[in-house]
């Protein structure tokens, strides 16, 4: 197969764009895909500062390594989890904390056991009714948030990819969650003075595109799943997105641009009267919908103390 | 030919498309890409003889 742009041999066959690319044009046709994304939902402007939550695997360092390129003012964050199975977590801050160096960005990184006393799996283990999975999301995006917020960045981004949306859509629909719908979106903006604008610039771009342009850019990414996430619905989701796209290339692009345009136009859920009430946490000050502390701060008090 | 993913290396004898390879080894061409001698290639390639292709998962998720 050749390269539909310049006639090379081609490294990529992309059957939903009936494009195939070669190395070097790719590697160009990337970045405009996800500049695109930037411009057409108004993620950020180009002199203002991101914060790229960055995990070590191919979405997050390629999507900083993007905006890096593109000129804009990305810094990345790592949160370490403590998941120590493997030495993941410290596998992973090694990798970013590498590719920082190598590209001379600023990186932040909090340790969650050193701030808070617990572990990821730690948390989840004292907390029964709690996954592993749902505690670490509960937690990073609490850092996150509280990062972007008190950093005065303009927005803060994250690596998900069209893959990664399109199986939380095919989720959400199956069980026909509305408040999720409504509030699936490539763009969330900052809605309370202490809620972070944020945003996803690779959502035009299929998981496959990504992993290809972490491979021929050289990133060195943690290609190991998370421990914990081994057997995860989102894989199974993404596992039939992927049999569907095999027996009708675009399928899951049509699933979630169409969406997209549907909610945007209102004809599926409506514009107005999606916002609920948001008081600040009594303890740390973010908002919540709960009334007194948020979700994040109830979790480490529910802890008990003593070893279980 | 072989295929290497995941550590497991499958013999196949022939000629054949990277496609089909994917295939017989029981995977889908969407969640996985090709290498061979350390390149990408696509899937139409067709491999023979002792040539190695290795495959690499891009599904990743939580």
């Amino acid at each position: 197969m050749k390269c539909g742009k310049c006639g090379k041999p081609a490294v990529i066959n992309m059957r939903q764009h009936r494009l195939a690319l070669c190395q070097d044009c790719f590697l160009e046709w990337v970045p405009v895909q996800v500049q695109r994304a930037i411009e057409r939902f108004g993620m950020f402007q180009p002199d203002e500062r991101v914060l790229v939550a960055v995990s070590g695997g191919k979405d997050s360092l390629s999507l900083w390594d993007i905006l890096l390129q593109l000129g804009y003012a990305a810094e990345g964050m790592y949160i370490n989890l403590g998941i120590r199975h493997g030495g993941y977590s410290d596998t992973s801050q090694r990798r970013v904390e590498q590719f920082a160096v190598q590209h001379k960005a600023v990186l932040h990184v909090v340790d969650v056991a050193e701030s808070y006393g617990l572990t990821i799996p730690e948390v989840a283990r004292r907390k029964r009714g709690r996954s592993t999975c749902g505690t670490c999301g509960l937690v990073k995006r609490h850092i996150m948030n509280a990062w972007a917020c008190e950093g005065g960045y303009a927005a803060l981004a994250t690596g998900h990819n069209m893959d990664d949306e399109a199986a939380v859509l095919f989720q959400n629909a199956l069980h026909w969650a509305t408040g999720y719908l409504a509030r699936q979106a490539p763009l969330l903006p900052a809605s309370h003075p202490k809620l972070a604008r944020k945003v996803k610039p690779l959502i035009r771009l299929y998981e496959r595109e990504m992993a290809a342009y972490a491979l021929i850019r050289g990133i060195d990414y943690v290609q190991d799943e998370c421990p914990h996430a081994r057997g995860a619905t989102t894989l199974f989701y993404k596992d039939l997105l992927n049999q569907l796209e095999e027996r009708s290339p675009g399928a899951k692009q049509q699933f979630y641009l169409h969406f997209l345009q549907a909610r945007e136009e209102g004809r599926l859920l409506p514009i107005e009267g999606q916002e609920v009430e948001m008081a600040e946490c009594t303890r740390c000050g973010q908002p919540t919908t709960a009334p007194e502390l948020c979700a994040f701060c109830r979790l480490w008090d529910l802890v008990p103390e003593a070893e279980d | 030919m072989k295929i290497i993913y995941r550590d497991k290396v499958y013999e196949f004898s022939g000629r054949t498309t990277v496609r089909d390879l994917i295939k017989k080894v029981g995977l889908s061409p969407e969640a996985v890409l090709a290498l061979r001698d350390g390149k990408l290639i696509t899937d139409d390639v067709i491999i023979s003889g002792d040539e190695t292709v290795k495959l690499i998962s891009v599904v990743s998720g939580g």
